[in-house]
């Protein structure tokens, strides 16, 4: 089922949780609501669900409008952050809940509670309580318990965020593969851009009550729209200088930016991904910067590099890949240059904050 | 053995010796005195038809009490910590008010409002209800004396309930009552139990508010405390005594019966 949320705006007193935000999830989509906690991503989630209700706006599934409906009326399943299981209901009765409240023939209830408890790897442990099972487990009942009454939409709140780096990292693999299996539209929520990317067809990336940018996580992260998303997603150097010619200048450095080829001479805001930082032991050309070399950490799947530039005063943060790293061997307190591979910039007026 | 918590020996006999002092000698104190009658003394002092009729309304007067404190007191206890109002706190406040308030005073005041003129009597007489020198007005104040027994032991275990079990309830398709019904209650079911008992207790206990309210009838208001006191100032120690001894007796027997149930109740909270 399509979800197409339009105009909504929602105030908490005089806070704006939503401005004016419009959206469309396509049938079928996993799609997630990225950003940082206060962006508005758990109340727009909610207000789809029908937990809250916006001031102004409204939401269609499919073709109806679902804008006055409550919760109980949409036909949404909801997994909730910290589980919000029944505690004194058994594992089995509380995937049974909303089955048992539609009064379904006993039986029916019993094989389809079955077939979730196979769904979500929990066999045998039906006449286990909550309590008894581990925080990775609990999510997964609160999942069954969700998908049972076959819901049109399912919506998760920080479904993971309870959990620790390796449950998290399984049940991420094991929801995109669900998705594939069931193919119900499901729109999740996180802060955490990896997460995102990794499971999501869809990512959409708030801010302030407002939608920066939506788009496939390939999108999203090759084009950010504006700073905030370039920012968000992951570490980023920021030099601030000014754009001629094609060519953002700090004092006695220039970083080649052909997009802004025949904007006039302005002030500019220059992005650099760490990965996208190449160290050089001499200098390429007017575009590598000396840097001094403060920290080298080679541990993990890249080596961070930490540098100062010292005419400018900044540091710089560079990744490089093992096979870089093994090739250049920085040590701390060489000097070094410095060279963008590949440069955003932001001009002041192309966006607002 | 060694216990990584020293002191535990020191401990265990302050415990042993101050339980002593405090409810084992005076136990063991009333039940000889109440030996010095011979058994038939003892049930013509203990089970008489008279003695029967108090311990039938005070320990029926206070479960009816404690029954309705525990619907009262559950709404009052839901209602303080759901809702945000003006004069939430004076009201969360107020609540422990019979906590302080001498019993006694309590018993006077409901006797006032009660009685043929009182602010309440006035229309409740007409209607054929008796509230002072009744057996309903010594529900009315046990009610009085027990309800903040019950919201305090609710109250904490509403607010630790996130309020996302109730919305878990509602997108899975239950409407109020179910939500009510099957999530929130057996949630509360333990912590109700509790407030049950106490407010139970402090009935079967209460004396001052009693004897103002009920006009202590025989066979009619008359309280167990109310007849003991009738017996010491006849001088009959020993009868006051084993009327004593029965009230110990049947107080044990209630509140472990009430316990267990509490206990029972609990279990999947393991």
């Amino acid at each position: 089922m399509s979800i197409k949320i339009q105009n909504v705006s929602k105030k908490f007193g005089s806070f704006t949780a939503l401005d004016n935000v419009t959206l469309d999830v396509p049938s079928g989509t996993l799609l997630a609501l990225l950003g940082p906690s206060g962006s508005g991503k758990t109340t727009l989630l909610r207000i789809i669900a029908g937990l809250e209700h916006g001031d102004t706006g409204s939401i269609h599934v499919e073709e109806s409008d679902v804008t006055g409906l409550s919760a109980r009326e949409r036909q949404v399943g909801f997994v909730f952050q910290h589980y919000a299981l029944f505690k004194h209901m058994s594992v089995f009765e509380n995937i049974a809940f909303g089955m048992r409240v539609r009064h379904l023939p006993d039986a029916e209830v019993r094989a389809r509670v079955m077939e979730l408890l196979h769904l979500v790897r929990l066999e045998g442990l039906g006449g286990r309580y909550p309590s008894e099972l581990s925080g990775g487990q609990r999510q997964r009942v609160a999942l069954a318990r969700a998908l049972a009454v076959r819901p049109r939409l399912l919506l998760l709140d920080e479904p993971f965020g309870a959990l620790d780096a390796k449950v998290r990292q399984e049940l991420r693999t094991w929801l995109r593969k669900l998705h594939e299996e069931m193919h119900v539209t499901t729109v999740f929520v996180t802060h955490d851009q990896e997460e995102a990317f990794e499971v999501a067809d869809q990512v959409v990336v708030m801010r302030q009550g407002h939608i920066e940018q939506a788009g496939s996580p390939q999108d999203v992260f090759d084009h950010p729209a504006t700073p905030f998303v370039m920012d968000f997603l992951g570490h980023v150097n920021v030099f601030h200088g000014r754009l001629e010619a094609g060519q953002v200048h700090l004092e006695g450095f220039a970083m080649d930016t052909p997009e802004y080829q025949h904007s006039g001479s302005r002030d500019a805001t220059a992005y650099v991904r760490p990965h996208e930082v190449d160290l050089h032991r001499s200098a390429q050309s007017d575009t590598s910067l000396p840097v001094r070399v403060v920290h080298v950490n080679p541990a993990g799947p890249v080596t961070r590099v930490r540098l100062i530039s010292e005419s400018f005063g900044v540091a710089i943060n560079c990744d490089l890949s093992a096979d870089r790293y093994s090739e250049l061997r920085p040590r701390p307190g060489e000097d070094m240059f410095a060279t963008p591979k590949r440069v955003r910039v932001f001009l002041p007026e192309d966006y607002v904050i | 053995m060694n216990r990584v918590l020293p002191g535990f020996a020191v401990s265990l006999g302050y415990t042993i010796t101050v339980l002593t002092a405090l409810l084992v000698i005076p136990l063991v104190a009333l039940s000889i005195k109440a030996a010095e009658l011979s058994p038939a003394q003892f049930m013509a002092a203990a089970w008489s038809e008279r003695a029967r009729s108090t311990y039938y309304l005070s320990f029926g007067a206070s479960a009816v009490a404690a029954s309705i404190n525990v619907m009262i007191g559950m709404l009052l206890a839901w209602v303080l910590v759901r809702y945000d109002f003006w004069g939430r706190r004076f009201l969360d406040a107020l609540i422990d008010l019979p906590f302080a308030l001498p019993t006694a005073v309590a018993g006077l005041v409901f006797s006032l409002l009660l009685v043929k003129n009182g602010w309440y009597g006035q229309f409740l007489i007409p209607l054929g209800i008796q509230g002072a020198y009744s057996r309903l007005g010594i529900i009315v104040v046990l009610v009085f004396v027990g309800l903040p027994f019950v919201v305090r032991t609710v109250q904490p275990v509403l607010e630790s309930l996130e309020g996302d079990t109730e919305e878990a309830a509602a997108m899975l398709g239950a409407n109020r009552w179910q939500t009510m019904r099957h999530v929130l209650l057996p949630a509360v079911r333990p912590s109700l139990m509790t407030g049950f008992a106490l407010s139970f207790a402090r009935g079967i206990g209460e004396y001052g508010s009693v004897i103002f309210i009920s006009g202590n009838m025989p066979y009619k208001t008359e309280i167990a405390p109310v007849l003991i006191v009738a017996r010491l100032e006849e001088f009959s120690f020993a009868e006051a005594n084993s009327i004593a001894v029965v009230l110990v007796v049947l107080s044990l027997v209630s509140l472990a019966a009430v316990n267990w149930l509490e206990r029972r109740s609990r279990r999947y909270a393991s």
